[in-house]
């Protein structure tokens, strides 16, 4: 699935999106997936409480499943406005 | 009901025409037009950086358009923001609503800006003389979209 990064979570992990192959069943699992995975992943996600997440494209939280989900982006609370 | 994602600068009257234009039934417009400041916390900013993510911004705002035109009479809307790197002093955002009465025109336009803060996926950036810093979210800004619950 495409992964999407957006602000210092972007900067910090230093892609603004990849494809992951993964068989991980919620986004948690993803996210402890891509923490184990290198140390910006983990540096990223040391605090999920700072972390939002959209499944293609809707605001969703960190017990979905990825069942069917072809895009998921992690990005800090959103500042628009 | 129109919404925009873009770059370029707008020209407010000239949206608030286009919003009236050959209308004889609307009563009131009620616009509400976002700056970059030049400081922020004490410093001194020089520009905005600002981050958006293609596809869920567009959508975010055509629901949150949509959802003031089912609460409030609404007769037009129009939302613009914009995104890249804006000096201080430019507009990042524009949100115009038209109504027969003014109640309604004010409180859509008040309710749209409080989700745009904090639901739509723009992230901020402030620029100074020296670094960048992104602008964290503020409580006061979650908790605006309370009273509308």
């Amino acid at each position: 699935m495409q992964v999407l990064y957006f602000a210092w979570v972007r900067e910090r992990i230093g892609v603004p999106r990849e494809d992951v192959e993964t068989s991980a069943e919620t986004v948690a699992d993803l996210v402890n997936e891509l923490r184990g995975r290198e140390e910006r992943y983990d540096l990223a996600f040391s605090d999920m409480s700072a972390i939002r997440v959209a499944l293609d494209q809707e605001l969703s939280d960190l017990h979905t499943s990825l069942a069917g989900v072809r895009e998921v982006a992690f990005f800090p609370p959103m500042t628009g406005g | 009901m129109s919404i925009s994602v873009q770059v370029d600068d707008f020209d407010v009257g000239a949206e608030i025409n286009a919003l009236s234009d050959g209308r004889t039934d609307i009563g009131a417009v009620v616009t509400f037009t976002g700056l970059v400041r030049d400081m922020a916390g004490g410093e001194k900013i020089a520009d905005m950086e600002l981050e958006h993510y293609p596809g869920m911004t567009e959508k975010a705002l055509a629901n949150i358009e949509a959802e003031a035109n089912a609460r409030w009479d609404l007769q037009a809307s129009r939302i613009i923001h914009r995104y890249g790197t804006l000096a201080a002093g430019a507009q990042i955002v524009m949100v115009a609503t038209a109504s027969p009465h003014r109640a309604d025109a004010f409180e859509a336009a008040e309710f749209i800006m409080d989700f745009l803060k904090s639901r739509a996926p723009f992230w901020k950036k402030e620029g100074t003389a020296d670094s960048g810093k992104w602008v964290d979210a503020r409580d006061a800004d979650e908790d605006a979209l309370n009273r509308w619950s």
